[in-house]
């Protein structure tokens, strides 16, 4: 039996994960690549599985696990969905821009 | 706490990298780092399935995923300027936003119990260090632990049945929504395609005349 101690105050956990999720979201907003838009997003919903999976591990309650799982296969299907978009979009153009994709403006 | 300083510079440093990468391949190689890094994080909260799931589905799945794209699209070619400044247009709504997500987080905060029965924040005495939180006896080899294969089914296929089959469902529109996509634009290719070489015999023709 080894015993194994969260060595860590969960909330610097959460403290993390909010400054990941912060540099996620300005990628969002400033970058107009739509490839590194969709790894910005990615970063946030990682972001959030850590917050998730500390506070699962102070509390000894596997639900944030369930959620973190769920997140992933979630943020899987978004990636494919948001990709084959891209892909669609952007092929037939030179530069990869999402300014450049403004059909709904008229 | 050493660990967990070491492994915190370097998320937000891969973080920071992939946003301001020039060349999206960068910015891939820099967001595997931060998976990585993030599946050691979940080693050190002891949860040991999730770790890996986060190494075969993030770092195996989604980003060769990404990989492809990016060599669909021509990584070389479609590198590009930054546009105009933006800040200006989104300021009053970020504004406003990030006053209720602070108003949000500061409630939550001095309201959430901790694990030990007091607020978060608000009674600075009944604080929590990591100390007060239980410890986890691990047997190796054994099943049953915290965050093991053990643990993480059970959960899952008896209390959270329910969430994981409409996770099921999630999946099956994503691959349905992939396939209209995809489908749409060859039927569009094959009719312009079939357009163009009706139409070819005319136009010689004009240029005849």
């Amino acid at each position: 039996m080894i015993p194994v101690q969260m060595s860590v105050d969960p909330n610097l956990y959460a403290g993390l994960s909010a400054i990941v999720f912060f540099i996620g979201a300005l990628g969002v907003v400033l970058r107009r690549n739509p490839l590194i838009m969709l790894m910005s997003i990615e970063l946030m919903w990682n972001a959030a599985n850590l917050t998730f999976m500390a506070y699962a591990r102070a509390w000894l309650n596997n639900a944030g696990h369930i959620f973190t799982f769920l997140v992933i296969t979630v943020a899987a299907a978004e990636a494919a969905i948001g990709l084959a978009i891209v892909v669609i979009l952007f092929r037939p153009r030179p530069v990869a821009n999402v300014d450049d994709v403004a059909l709904l403006k008229g | 706490m050493l660990i967990f300083v070491i492994l915190a510079v370097a998320l937000v440093v891969s973080a920071i990298l992939v946003v301001t990468a020039k060349n999206p391949v960068h910015s891939v190689v820099a967001l595997l780092a931060n998976f990585a890094i993030l599946a050691v994080f979940y080693l050190t909260l002891s949860a040991e399935f999730l770790a890996a799931i986060q190494i075969i589905v993030y770092s195996g799945a989604i980003l060769i995923l990404f990989v492809f794209v990016i060599a669909l699209l021509g990584a070389g070619t479609t590198v590009y300027d930054v546009g105009p400044n933006r800040l200006g247009n989104i300021s009053t709504p970020a504004v406003i936003v990030g006053v209720i997500a602070l108003i949000m987080l500061g409630y939550s905060l001095f309201h959430a119990q901790n694990p030990s029965g007091g607020a978060m924040l608000g009674a600075a005495t009944v604080l929590p260090g990591a100390a007060q939180i239980p410890a986890i006896t691990v047997t190796p080899g054994a099943p049953g632990a915290f965050g093991s294969v053990d643990d993480f089914g059970r959960a899952l296929f008896t209390r959270y049945l329910l969430p994981f089959e409409l996770t099921a469902f999630v999946l099956l529109i994503a691959v349905v929504g992939v396939v209209v996509l995809a489908g749409a634009t060859t039927a569009q290719r094959r009719k312009a395609e079939t357009r163009e070489r009706i139409s070819k015999p005319e136009r010689r023709i004009e240029v005849t005349r």
